[in-house]
């Protein structure tokens, strides 16, 4: 149990998906100019990569049972955008009000870095525990719940990562900056201290 | 749009429309390898060859490709190249590969393949496609190669060089070493100087297009002057 919320909080905040790889960093720019935008990609984000991830779980244990390993990405990747245009095909249906807030952050998700990510950790358990240092005693029910904790907390990083820097952004645009480094780049230097908070900040806490 | 000479589709996206430095497209992996001129080098390359070849095949079958299903299918194409690359480079530059790690198969999601496949070889013919994919590879490669220079010089005091394919060190030059600032080859060191870098472009870029209006409007005024 508490290696599991352990693994929740550091792919929340010390591993965050967006400050320590960096992943979906696109979209963190392109998407965070307004708070209502930045939550209604989060939590299509989130529940895009959950989906895709509980799918792909048991789609790499058919093709390692098969022996194709090396048609992980492409299966992943078909997968994650069947996911895509599946939920943009259910939100319209009966949620047009939801629809209306996230429709066009719905395809976005496709090339979404983060997705990918997470995604790709299921094809090799053993350096997923690794790099978290995590020992799993549960067997296949284990790396079946580790897995999906581990992608909603990464989910969930992001979403945290991406509405501060929506937060921060719609302050930052009223202030008198340099001409050159309105916008994007001003923005990136301050991602670079959102990261050092992260990062450093948060290390050894968890 | 206008027809562009071929010429200009290999020259443009080196600087003008350079895809991470003005149009801010893909840029995980740049963020991302840059630590060293090494990784920044391999990566660089790795997506000169995909950009190359995806862009050639989907130029190559656009007139059979239904346009309900287009993106599905550029994407499974550009997962295929991107996984031929991976299993070769985990052949043939296994320390490189190790390196990078998950940043090559992510290449398959990276924005400027998927942005070129389909804004530019899904409409034009294959040499265009070709000049197209090489020039935007390049460009990438460029603005990479110019984040991990400051960064490596910056995070480590110099710059050191391995061979890839065998991984021995081929030189090494540090002559910062002591005075070194290592938050520079962490992620946070990444978004600083690639915010540093995008101003000061920015900033220059402006001033280009202030001084040109000027040169205009005096064009002008001088004209007028004639004329009376």
């Amino acid at each position: 149990m508490s290696a599991a919320f352990t693994l929740f909080m550091k792919a929340l905040l010390t591993s965050n998906v967006v400050f320590s790889l960096p992943y979906g960093i696109c979209s963190y720019l392109g998407v965070s100019k307004s708070k209502k935008n930045s939550i209604g990609m989060g939590l299509a984000l989130t529940f895009v990569t959950f989906l895709a991830t509980l799918i792909c779980f048991f789609l790499n244990m058919l093709l390692e049972q098969f022996e194709i390993g090396y048609m992980s990405t492409i299966c992943f990747i078909l997968v994650i955008a069947s996911v895509v245009q599946f939920v943009e095909m259910f939100v319209k249906k009966f949620s047009p009000s939801l629809y209306k807030a996230l429709g066009i952050y719905l395809p976005l998700i496709t090339t979404n870095c983060v997705v990918l990510y997470v995604v790709k950790q299921t094809t090799d358990m053993s350096a997923f525990y690794g790099s978290f240092n995590i020992t799993n005693s549960m067997g296949l029910l284990g790396d079946f719940l580790f897995i999906l904790i581990f992608a909603i907390g990464t989910a969930l990083g992001y979403f945290l990562a991406l509405y501060l820097f929506a937060v921060i952004r719609e302050k930052m645009d009223a202030a008198p900056t340099p001409k050159g480094f309105k916008g994007v780049a001003i923005g990136l230097i301050c991602s670079a201290i959102m990261a050092i908070v992260f990062i450093n900040g948060f290390a050894g806490v968890f | 749009m206008e027809k562009q000479s071929k010429k200009s589709i290999f020259i443009n996206p080196l600087i003008k429309e350079n895809a991470i430095l003005i149009n801010l497209l893909g840029m995980c992996p740049v963020l991302g390898v840059t630590t060293s001129i090494n990784n920044a080098l391999g990566m660089g390359v790795a997506v000169i060859l995909v950009l190359f070849c995806t862009n050639t095949f989907i130029s190559l079958i656009r007139k059979w490709v239904p346009d309900e299903v287009r993106i599905p299918v550029f994407i499974v194409i550009i997962a295929c190249f991107v996984t031929m690359i991976e299993y070769l480079m985990k052949a043939f530059t296994p320390d490189l590969a190790s390196n990078l790690g998950l940043f090559i198969p992510m290449i398959t999601v990276n924005c400027i393949i998927l942005g070129r496949a389909e804004a530019f070889a899904s409409k034009n013919t294959v040499v265009d496609s070709m000049l197209d994919g090489l020039g935007t590879g390049i460009g990438f490669l460029g603005s990479c190669l110019l984040l991990a220079f400051f960064r490596e010089v910056l995070g480590t005091g110099g710059i050191s060089f391995n061979n890839p394919f065998t991984g021995k060190q081929l030189f090494s030059f540090l002559p910062l070493e002591a005075i070194k600032m290592p938050i520079f080859v962490q992620t946070s060191g990444a978004f600083m100087m690639f915010g540093l870098i995008l101003g000061v472009f920015f900033a220059i870029q402006l001033k280009i297009e202030e001084s040109k209006k000027l040169k205009e409007k005096k064009a002008k005024e001088n004209l007028a002057k004639e004329v009376k």
